[in-house]
């Protein structure tokens, strides 16, 4: 470290004594508290978006343009954000591929399918209204492309589609005159298996055949309902490059399963994302680790996880023991708990819960399955 | 509940084992129904609540730039008594109940929440959520009965020292968000023995609650002055009445929760294995409604629901007003008394309550007993006068 002198120091110091002074004027609360009042997307602020519109992309398909706050550092065409909305005034967390490069008007869109069960995203797709505050991260991911180009292939299903349309759009903008043919773009060679259940269910699919069209990309389009279900096998025959290739893959956890085994096989490389942490099982009872200590604790659906914990020798916070008042609770970082009074189910999946879990309250929740406390 | 039992008019005889029980079902479905209703409409309140809050306590603070001139004092010291009260009672109080953990926000959740008070959040959680809402009103464990200081109950010995409790009472009011912080504390017991007096524990929350009261004070007392400049002197005085205010709507409100007549209060013994239902029904008769408009429920912090509150701690704060019907119909199905009244009438009744505690059980009887005497004498003196 370059140790501060002279003015920058005294600038630095008098920053801070002024800081200090601000937070004495407003004890209990920080200044950001009430500057978040009125701009709430400031430098400095916890980091957050605005939602500026929603547009359609199929039946069940939208992409969200959000502007994001102004600490937003950018990102690399296929990373993906994690964004926190409130679903029925529950904050919830999810990752989505950020789907278009840096823009010159700075604001950033993801591609959101609703899925049936799928709390957030039928949320975003349907429910959500511009002008929505949302919580973001900075953009994260490894799931990219060399700058120096290269020959790939990408294999993507469904939604999966979404990081790549990140890079693509980013390589191959696409103006109201058609595909842009960028200098920076020469050097890629892409070819494109899609899979989606039907063509009308596809995202981006009018994208990818445009770009397919301009000769951009070589598109292979495969939809279940014409073509029947895909075998990792017929990579071979669909691309028949296959082997000068790296393959990136972004899908269901199936999908990438069978593909690591194709290409292990054949000594290829293969590059993967999947959003969806594979969820635990909701059941009667189940083991509780206790994330800190590593302790394991086994306990039945009926026992509060307080108790069986201290029963066990956990040290465990706790107060009231009838779930009145809150001393009890502790940050459930995965698996799910039962709320023993209303039989609700609490899940934490790492991934999509935000912090260090989904605090509850131990006294009054059971173990619903295999669940870690962060305690 | 022995206290009760021994009551001429024990106001639960009515009630059978299985009837308590059946009562306890009935409030957990209550319960129930709202978790289910509760969504966006709820979080969307209770940031409007605090947007609004923030608001009136800037502007505020801001018209008290130049509290010299006697209508900016008059208006920055109303708002700023106002904005108190509301981050108190509807905002904080409730925040720290965990009425709104629901939402998963961390910025509105009651284990990252601290409030314009002189109690530090985790010593008052402790001494409000854990202690006051389990022990509600049993004498000797639950400390917001009286304080420590006073006489709450006919079978509580009397002393002369109570005879000052009225005092006590106002006092306690004046300087309330001290007194909490004080009772949180346990000060009074742990002052008294050199051994509770020294232990590290004790010393470490004593210094959390003095760093806490620092930073309140400079905040009010020297910060905000300093900054209105010339009018400095006008400032302090209005963050004082501001918090005294404050501090008197406070003690007022908390007062008619559970002091004012047909309050039950309870025997430690009669807590010992108390069921679910019991628990439900000491809550039930250990507090006490105010009646009244929208307006002052909700600068109550909707402790003028006290009873729904004490039922339900930890649901949202608005939704009390809702549930209180059938809350009420469940009070006569029971054939309980479903304790309300009107602002003025409830703190007039808590005083009374106070100042007839402050003297001894016969105070009054005997007065009664002895005018009754003098009459008896008159009127033999008359009867005899009239026969002679």
């Amino acid at each position: 470290m370059i140790p501060l002198v002279g003015p920058t120091r005294r600038r630095q110091t008098l920053r801070h004594r002024l800081l200090r002074l601000a937070e004495r004027a407003t004890t209990p609360l920080l200044p950001a508290d009430y500057l978040d009042l009125f701009h709430p997307l400031r430098p400095g602020a916890d980091l957050r978006g605005r939602i500026i519109a929603i547009q359609p992309e199929t039946a069940d398909a939208a992409t969200i343009v959000i502007q994001p706050g102004a600490d937003w550092a950018g990102h690399v065409p296929g990373q993906y954000v994690r964004i926190g909305v409130d679903v029925d005034g529950v904050r919830q967390w999810r990752a989505y591929s950020l789907t278009h490069g840096p823009r010159a008007d700075g604001h950033i869109s993801v591609t959101v399918k609703a899925v049936p069960d799928g709390l957030v995203s039928s949320h975003l797709v349907r429910a959500a209204r511009p002008g929505t505050l949302i919580h973001l991260e900075q953009a994260a991911g490894e799931f990219m492309l060399p700058t120096d180009g290269g020959r790939f292939l990408f294999v993507t299903a469904g939604s999966g589609i979404t990081p790549v349309i990140g890079m693509l759009r980013n390589l191959f903008p696409v103006t109201d005159s058609g595909v842009v043919r960028l200098v920076r773009s020469a050097g890629y060679d892409i070819v494109v298996v899609h899979l989606a259940p039907s063509e009308p269910d596809s995202i981006f699919s009018a994208h990818l055949r445009e770009l397919d069209a301009a000769g951009a990309i070589r598109l292979v389009a495969h939809y279940t309902d014409v073509h029947g279900s895909l075998d990792v096998d017929d990579l071979d025959e669909l691309v028949p490059d296959l082997a000068e290739r790296g393959t990136l893959a972004c899908g269901p956890a199936g999908l990438l399963e069978a593909l690591r085994r194709h290409h292990d096989r054949r000594n290829l490389t293969l590059r993967t994302e999947q959003f969806r942490a594979p969820r635990v099982a909701v059941g009667e009872g189940g083991t509780v680790t206790f994330g800190r200590s590593g302790t394991e604790v086994v306990a039945d659906g009926a026992t509060p996880i307080l108790d069986a914990a201290e029963s066990a020798g956990v040290l465990m916070p706790s107060g009231c023991r009838m779930g009145i008042c809150y001393g009890c609770v502790l940050p459930l970082s995965s698996g799910s708990v039962r709320d023993l009074r209303t039989g609700e189910i609490t899940t934490a999946t790492p991934g999509e819960t935000a912090g260090r879990g989904v605090p509850v309250q131990t006294c009054i929740s059971a173990a619903a399955g295999t669940c870690e406390l962060d305690h | 509940m022995t206290v009760l039992q021994k009551k001429t008019d024990n106001p639960i005889a009515h009630l059978t084992a299985e009837d308590i029980e059946q009562l306890g079902v009935e409030l957990d479905a209550i319960r129930q129904s709202v978790i289910e209703a509760r969504g966006a409409d709820d979080a969307a309140y209770i940031r409007r609540v605090i947007d609004a809050q923030r608001k009136l306590e800037l502007g505020s603070r801001a018209v008290l730039l130049v509290s010299l001139f006697p209508p900016a004092w008059i208006l920055g010291t109303a708002g700023l008594a106002v904005a108190k009260i509301i981050e108190n009672m509807e905002i904080g109080h409730n925040v720290l109940h965990g009425q709104w953990d629901w939402m998963r926000d961390p910025k509105i959740h009651s284990t990252t929440w601290e409030w314009d008070h002189a109690s530090p959040a985790e010593q008052w959680k402790h001494a409000h959520n854990e202690l006051h809402h389990n022990y509600t009103n049993v004498i000797g464990k639950d400390n917001d009965l009286g304080y420590g200081i006073m006489r709450v109950d006919e079978d509580q010995p009397w002393v002369p020292a109570f005879l000052a409790q009225p005092l006590w009472n106002f006092l306690n009011a004046c300087f309330f968000e001290y007194a909490i912080a004080a009772y949180d504390l346990e000060l009074g017991r742990n002052l008294r023995s050199k051994k509770r007096r020294r232990s590290p524990e004790f010393r470490g929350l004593a210094k959390q609650v003095l760093a806490k009261v620092r930073k309140q004070m400079t905040k009010d007392y020297l910060l905000h002055p300093a900054l209105s400049g010339p009018s400095f002197v006008t400032t302090l005085g209005a963050n004082a009445t501001a918090n005294l205010i404050r501090n008197l709507w406070a003690h007022s409100v908390i007062m008619c929760g559970h002091f004012p007549e047909g309050v039950q209060t309870f025997e430690r013994r009669s807590i010992e294995g108390e069921t679910h239902g019991e628990w439900y029904l000491r809550q039930m008769l250990g507090s006490a409604n105010i009646s009244g408009s929208k307006a002052m429920h909700f600068m109550t912090g909707n402790l003028s629901h006290q009873i729904e509150h004490h039922l339900f701690p930890d649901l949202p704060s608005k939704r009390y007003a809702e549930i209180a019907p059938q809350v009420e119909a469940l009070f006569d199905r029971y054939g309980l008394k479903y304790t309300t009244g009107s602002l003025p009438r409830q703190v007039a009744s808590a005083w009374k309550k106070v100042i007839r505690l402050s003297l001894p059980n016969d105070f009054g009887r005997r007065r009664v007993a002895e005018v009754q005497t003098m009459r008896d004498a008159r009127n033999e003196m008359a009867g005899a006068a009239a026969a002679a």
